[in-house]
């Protein structure tokens, strides 16, 4: 990645008119993204269908469009 | 930049870009018969009639779409709720028209939701989300229909895993003098590449000919599944660009650009990328500002590759003979971009829409190009792997688990209580309320205000309503068919106050009559 700089600028600091209203900022930190997941992944033992073997298995649909 | 835009000589001569969303959603019962047909009927019927139920008006749930017979047992009270019913019998009778102007009807095997014609990304964002909500809606409706225990379980993807496809499509408006060789070709890089932040992610392989655990993690649920660079298909050799032409509105003026090469988005900043940065590569396209440039040696490997790379590094061949990353073109689609905002100004997407498209468009690129795992919470194939792979290493599971592809397959599960996608920490740009209320409010800004109106005003009158006609029957002959061969009339601003004023349908076609 090192090798290509080129074309990405420094991202402009953003209109206020334009802006939505407390978006936050598009990237963040490694350390809290590390938090933030742990806890995610803690919730998706919970959620996760006690049969997702067989649900993946028995999940068969029809080409559509 | 927007006082640039303003200021520019060159006038924006693209066509206001008209645009929506139809996606095929995933479905299957658990406890009781897994008929897609059958099922999928049973889902919106069961919507129709809890919306009927609450509006006190069971007329609502009749109108029909204009291709069928009027069928009064389209309400949910004259339908068997027999889930064995033979399909061929219930096909024909769900296909109903909402008063948000959407279409909400049975396609193939699949419940699909067409949303109505808006005017900018922002608002075809705000209509998928309500398209999120009815769908919600319908499930927990299906559920009284249903025996106790079973369920009908609705997924907002493109695949099964194994090797089944189902679309989500996009629409926009062009100029018919627009040359369509010219089109394809140049919009093409756009379409193979921008799924480096529209991709919804998948685990595992589903190219033709390959073992499933071929491909580890891919950015994509569809690129897999496209043969050819350009042709009519939808549902074998499915083409990059798809040909369709069915403007469903002035045939001698427009197009319809039906996109087909899409991922149907769980994340919010996806959706509204995807089709606020196809608007604006539309626009140039239609102005002749975006050249060649970018044109693809080989869409179709292309593609795939670019799916099948994570790391985002690989690169593709270009017409021309060199080898560019997917986000280099981006990169490159995005100076012309901000190059012709200058120039021509973004009026065609709306002005301030088409600002903040640009710069959220940039902000990707960026994080993408840092470090992907930075934009998690915009981009669903990155928010998709992250679950991915923390779950393996959590549990220390082999790549090919099953496990692994339930969290794929759940990530896009739209009941809130197992949805991952949910729980992933997206970034929303739409407030629920305003998603709820475009479950039954239609758009002001396109002729979807007229169709979705008169269907909340007037519902006993209406027997059939389409894109571009509504047909009324006030009670002498004929049938009244009211054309709207043109998206942009019928706006509130053009009809809301006659609407308001028009006790009955008669005095509408009246005055409508008297202004024509």
């Amino acid at each position: 990645m090192a090798e290509r700089q080129q074309k990405s600028k420094p991202t402009t600091s953003r209109d206020s008119e334009t802006v939505e209203e407390s978006a936050p900022p598009v990237t963040e930190s490694g350390d809290k993204l590390k938090a933030e997941l742990d806890d995610l992944l803690d919730e998706i033992d919970e959620v996760l269908e006690t049969n997702a073997e067989d649900f993946v298995k028995s999940y068969v649909q029809k080409g559509g469009e | 930049m927007v006082a640039d835009a303003r200021r520019s000589s060159v006038r924006c001569m693209a066509l206001p870009k008209v645009c929506g969303i139809e996606t095929e959603y995933g479905i299957v019962v658990r406890g009781a018969d897994n008929n897609p047909v059958s099922a999928s009927s049973l889902l919106i019927n069961s919507y129709l009639a809890a919306v009927a139920r609450e509006r006190n008006r069971a007329d609502q749930a009749r109108v029909g779409w204009d291709f069928e017979d009027e069928q009064p047992a389209n309400d949910a009270r004259g339908y068997s709720l027999d889930p064995t019913l033979a399909p061929e019998v219930e096909t024909t009778l769900v296909n109903a028209v909402l008063t948000n102007g959407a279409r909400f009807y049975v396609d193939h095997a699949h419940p699909e939701i067409s949303t109505p014609e808006v005017r900018t990304a922002r608002e075809a964002l705000v209509w998928d989300r309500a398209a999120d909500e009815i769908v919600r809606a319908a499930m927990v409706a299906a559920r009284d229909m249903l025996p106790d225990n079973a369920e009908i379980i609705i997924h907002k993807n493109n695949s099964d895993g194994k090797g089944n496809s189902y679309g989500c499509h996009e629409n926009y408006l062009l100029a018919r003098e627009t040359p369509f060789g010219r089109l394809a070709r140049q919009v093409t890089p756009h379409f193979v590449t921008r799924q480096v932040f529209t991709g919804a992610g998948k685990v595992g392989c589903e190219v033709p000919g390959r073992p499933h655990d071929d491909i580890g993690y891919q950015l994509s649920q569809r690129a897999d599944f496209f043969e050819e660079e350009i042709g009519l298909e939808t549902t074998l050799k499915r083409p990059i660009v798809n040909t369709r032409d069915e403007p469903h509105a002035d045939a001698q003026k427009y197009r319809r650009l039906h996109v087909i090469v899409g991922d149907a988005n769980m994340s919010e900043v996806a959706t509204y990328l995807k089709v606020g940065t196809t608007a604006i590569v539309l626009s140039m396209i239609e102005d002749d500002e975006l050249g060649d440039d970018w044109v693809l040696g080989h869409p179709v490997p292309a593609i795939r590759q670019i799916s099948h790379d994570p790391t985002l590094t690989q690169t593709v061949q270009l017409a021309d003979g060199r080898r560019v990353t997917g986000l280099e073109i981006q990169w490159g689609l995005l100076e012309r971009a901000q190059k012709y905002e200058q120039s021509h100004g973004l009026e065609s997407v709306g002005v301030e829409v088409g600002a903040d498209v640009l710069e959220r468009w940039e902000a990707v690129l960026a994080g993408l190009e840092r470090d992907p795992d930075s934009v998690a919470h915009q981009v669903d194939w990155v928010a998709k792997r992250r679950l991915v792979t923390g779950y393996q290493e959590r549990h220390g599971l082999e790549s090919g688990s099953p496990k692994l592809k339930a969290i794929d397959l759940q990530y896009h599960d739209m009941r809130v209580d197992r949805c991952l996608a949910l729980r992933a920490g997206l970034e929303t740009l739409v407030d629920g309320n305003a998603a709820r209320a475009a479950m039954t409010e239609p758009p002001t800004s396109t002729r979807a205000y007229f169709r979705g109106r008169c269907l909340d005003k007037f519902a006993t009158d209406i027997v059939a309503a389409n894109w571009d006609s509504l047909v009324f029957d006030i009670g002498r002959d004929p049938l009244r068919r009211v054309p709207m061969m043109e998206p942009l009339r019928g706006t509130a601003d053009h009809v809301a106050t006659l609407i308001d004023e028009s006790e009955t349908a008669r005095i509408l076609l009246d005055r409508l009559g008297e202004t024509n």
